[in-house]
């Protein structure tokens, strides 16, 4: 099977700072790619060079056979993308902002029209739709900006925290939402929380200062944790992993 | 090429039309160009149908107002984080540039179009050259174009549209400024006459000038065609260059 999204040794330096050291991930159709670790360890920078918004120091990514870096535009038509916040325009409407995507994303007429009632319904954003992006609550940003990534139906989504700011209910949806997204295409998110792992992601990476430190399912990250742990087996696996006070964790 | 170049441009020039900006920037410029001609340029006491001490005044409210449109371009998307969403969509660099300014040179020939009144009242008055005033709006046209795409690449530098703001409005400054009496006399008292003259060419005062008194000359829209694009370039550049930083 050949991978929707690869990397290959990426790196990223900001002046002095290595905050990206060497990654490398294959993501297959059919995955759901949980990205996590500590703040700072560098899950948005390696998501930003997957989508090219921002340039590798070395190394390369692959969207669907492309290389990002070489031919940007035909790699950008292959996948949907939520950056981290949902960011949006204040002053557009919701069903405005979507048909704006719509057109950047080259559809016109009678199937820009579907596109966009499509990723309204997905995300149910029926009741907001006339509002402008600046009186929405932060869940329905959110769903806004996941309507705005998966509207032309891309085999790769990339999304920074999907779940962030939303309540239980809406993280509920949400996540069977990606679940279901999940089963014909490659999707990467990158949460802080475990339990997002169990319920939607099919692997599970955990990157460190800049390094892989686990790539693997959920139950082979749980089947880490000490037989005597028996409550928050993940988190006791992922403190294990990115900290040095948990006996058996790595600096 | 074209058409996506203008989905980005609606999207910009509507934006403008979002936000109190546009009324505010509007009322201002109309207000500020009505005070200029009447009652500083005098326009009834000249006795003369014509715009000078409307056109005049332009390059110094261009100044001033022009910065305001531009500053908001880049900066905006930086400060919100849009210019991930908007760099991530399949758009050339090139489509994003000159789409931005496109939006932004509208806008601003929408409030330059607002002061056809003052064209209509001497024509009303008189029998004007409307040769000469049409000359003086292309003029007013394209160094308001000049501007913006000075503040355009400017606005790509930073998330702070303050400092897009006085950086755009310094700049500008001394785009006019190389043909100011003071500085060409300065240079002319010692440098040798090719350089005073080269450093004349440069200014943006002397070739809006030229055109604001009925004098259309292709250098002088030679001259600001090369201003836009040499900026819009440069803007291209700023943008790519953070990418990698």
């Amino acid at each position: 099977m050949t991978a929707l999204v690869e990397t290959r040794d990426l790196h990223k330096r900001f002046g002095g700072i290595h905050a990206v050291r060497g990654v490398n991930l294959r993501v297959e159709r059919g995955e759901v790619l949980g990205f996590l670790g500590p703040n700072g360890a560098g899950k948005t920078t390696t998501m930003r060079m997957i989508t090219g918004f921002l340039e590798a120091s070395e190394g390369s990514a692959w969207v669907d056979g492309v290389n990002v870096a070489l031919d940007p535009l035909r790699a950008k038509t292959r996948m949907g993308y939520l950056p981290e916040g949902a960011p949006c325009y204040p002053d557009m409407r919701v069903e405005e902002f979507l048909g704006f995507i719509a057109r950047a994303r080259g559809y016109r007429g009678a199937e820009l029209k579907a596109r966009v009632e499509r990723a309204i319904d997905a995300v149910n954003l029926t009741l907001v739709r006339k509002q402008t992006f600046e009186t929405l609550s932060k869940g329905y940003r959110r769903r806004t900006g996941i309507a705005q990534a998966l509207l032309h139906d891309p085999p790769v989504l990339i999304m920074d925290e999907p779940t962030d700011g939303l309540d239980p209910n809406q993280k509920f949806e949400v996540r069977a939402l990606i679940r279901r997204l999940g089963k014909d295409r490659a999707i990467i998110l990158s949460t802080h929380l475990l339990e997002e792992v169990e319920a939607v992601c099919t692997r599970a990476v955990i990157i460190n200062r800049g390094l892989v430190v686990f790539d693997g399912t959920p139950a082979a990250m749980d089947a880490l944790a000490p037989a005597g742990v028996k409550a928050n087996r993940l988190d006791h696996v992922f403190r294990q992993l990115t900290t040095s006070d948990v006996p058996g964790g790595k600096a | 090429m074209i058409h996506r170049t203008l989905i980005i441009a609606r999207r910009e020039f509507a934006a403008y039309f979002g936000t109190p900006l546009a009324a505010v920037f509007l009322v201002i410029f109309l207000f500020l160009s009505g005070l200029f001609t009447f009652n500083i340029g005098g326009l009834y006491d000249r006795g003369q149908a014509d715009l000078r001490p409307f056109f005049q005044y332009h390059p110094w409210l261009f100044l001033f107002l022009v910065p305001a449109v531009s500053m908001r371009l880049w900066a905006e998307e930086r400060r919100t984080g849009t210019i991930e969403l908007i760099t991530t969509l399949p758009f050339r660099l090139g489509e994003l540039v000159v789409g931005k300014f496109l939006a932004a040179w509208g806008f601003t020939l929408v409030a330059l179009a607002l002061t056809a009144p003052t064209w209509l009242t001497v024509i009303w008055l008189g029998e004007p050259d409307n040769g000469v005033i049409l000359s003086g709006y292309v003029g007013s046209a394209l160094m308001a174009g000049a501007f913006l795409a000075v503040g355009a690449c400017i606005s790509a530098f930073s998330k702070s549209q303050v400092i897009a703001f006085v950086s755009c409005v310094v700049a500008c400054f001394l785009l006019l400024l190389t043909g100011f009496p003071a500085v060409q006399d300065f240079f002319s008292g010692w440098a040798p006459r090719a350089v005073v003259e080269a450093f004349a060419s440069m200014s943006a005062l002397i070739h809006f000038e030229a055109l604001s008194r009925g004098v259309v000359d292709l250098r002088d829209l030679l001259y600001f065609a090369s201003v836009i694009v040499a900026f819009l370039f440069m803007n291209a550049l700023v943008i790519d260059w953070k990418k990698a930083l």
